[in-house]
């Protein structure tokens, strides 16, 4: 099984050169961590920046600039800043190339569940529903299961639902998956040391295999 | 060029009534009228309806209302970081609807610009778009959403001239601008009022045109929600 910093490490292969893209909070955001050095890309804040550097240094800590998870952040070199509307232009107006978001649950047909549980408390979808609605790529990252071990790739949703057929790839913490156009999950890769089998187990929706499963590589 | 300066954040806010519609910036923590919500606090009035993004924490920016039993309704994003916020929704004393963040930006930037509706991809097929128009547009579906406007947008920029042209900082920019424009009377509060002709032109955000009243803000605390730091 993956770690959170092992899925974020395995996304990050999936950027390419030239992306501008949008990380949402949790996992998502380590992916920054892992692009390799030599890849030029942008990635944008939906509260108004593209270009989002590493944390600061304790001395250059600056209140009036974080991120969407409200995280101290410094600018990369060549940034630029704009107000909460030109930001969701950029979103819906399919400009950021990549989103990477972490969800609930995930349905076969690539709907997303990701911001709210009934009967608890809500706290709102903050931009994850722009994001879902508009992105050309859509790729979340989660764990595979629950933590009573409910498979939360699903043929259906059971929370309500975040946006309907947008997720185009899953990186969980046992396989690599693509949500295949005609429905179902088409088994990619499997995380070292997890057997087909095992996912298949842990795996409710539909699921694709199709011939030798590799294992994840990583350097 | 026009004069809007006000003495203070009490003399800005002095007329705001109860019952009324508030927009106000900010994105999490920053970027708040900080000035102003404070002298709201010290006035005797409540049943306010507040467009704004998130809604403070317990003891800071909008936080502060909602302890002080003054806001009926909360229309935002995202409100997670608030336990009294969670309170007063559960017991059923406040009520709030929650918009996707850019559908949020959408409506009070139309509101600002004379736009009644406009169609957006976001909440598609979700609860978001219950009760909504649903148009399809080449192959793709959108629902209506309606625009925002308010009785009184308070925001809160870097920098101000007297005649109300506004520069933001950094990510603290967020919201402001849309509700400078779709608020009937916006107040401005600022961390450094100048003279016309101190801010060059070409780096103004918000024309002043939308601002209706200015003041020099005081003691900003500017508190940080998630201090991450790189060694």
């Amino acid at each position: 099984m993956l770690t959170k910093e092992q899925i974020a490490k395995r996304i990050a292969k999936e950027v390419k050169n030239g992306q501008y893209i949008n990380l949402g909070i949790g996992i998502p955001t380590l992916v920054a961590n892992y692009i390799p050095k030599d890849l030029d890309v942008v990635l944008q804040s939906e509260n108004g920046l593209l270009g989002i550097g590493p944390f600061p240094t304790v001395d250059k800590v600056d209140p009036d600039l974080i991120n969407a998870g409200k995280q101290t952040i410094t600018m990369v070199r060549g940034s630029a800043l704009f107000n909460s509307a030109e930001s969701f232009a950029m979103i819906r107006g399919g400009h950021v190339h990549l989103t990477i978001l972490g969800a609930m649950e995930v349905s076969e047909n690539g709907d997303i569940a990701n911001w709210k549980i009934p009967g608890k408390m809500v706290k709102g979808m903050g931009g994850a529903m722009d994001l879902v609605a508009s992105a050309e790529n859509i790729i979340v990252a989660m764990q595979h299961c629950s933590k009573d071990g409910q498979s939360k790739l699903l043929p259906e949703c059971s929370l309500p639902i975040t946006g309907i057929r947008c997720v185009k790839k899953i990186v969980s913490d046992l396989a690599v998956l693509e949500v295949s156009p005609e429905g179902g999950f088409i088994l990619k890769e499997r995380a070292p040391g997890v057997s087909v089998k095992e996912i298949q187990a842990r795996t409710s929706g539909k699921l694709i295999i199709e011939g030798e499963i590799p294992e994840m590589a990583f350097e | 060029m026009i004069n809007k300066t006000v003495k203070n954040a009490t003399e800005a806010v002095a007329d705001i009534p109860g019952n009324c519609m508030l927009m106000m910036g900010g994105f999490g923590l920053s970027g708040i009228p900080e000035n102003c919500i404070q002298a709201l606090l010290a006035k005797d009035i409540s049943g306010l309806t507040i467009v704004s993004n998130n809604a403070g924490v317990d003891d800071f920016g909008i936080g502060l209302l909602l302890k002080k039993r003054m806001v009926k309704k909360m229309i935002s994003s995202y409100v997670g970081e608030n336990a009294e916020f969670e309170r007063q929704l559960l017991s059923g004393e406040l009520e709030v609807d929650l918009i996707p963040q850019g559908t949020l930006a959408e409506r009070v930037r139309a509101g600002g610009a004379g736009i009644p509706a406009f169609f957006t991809p976001a909440g598609v097929g979700t609860e978001v778009a219950e009760g909504k128009e649903i148009r399809e547009f080449e192959g793709k579906l959108y629902l209506m959403e309606r625009w925002l406007r308010a009785d009184f947008s308070i925001v809160k920029a870097w920098k101000g001239d007297t005649s109300g042209n506004l520069i933001f900082k950094g990510t603290a920019r967020n919201f402001n601008p849309m509700m400078a424009a779709a608020g009937k009377i916006c107040i401005a509060e600022v961390e450094e009022l100048v003279q016309p002709g101190e801010l060059d032109p070409n780096q103004i955000h918000t024309p002043g045109i939308y601002v209706q009243r200015i003041f020099q803000g005081e003691n900003y605390e500017k508190r940080i929600e998630q201090r991450t730091v790189t060694q």
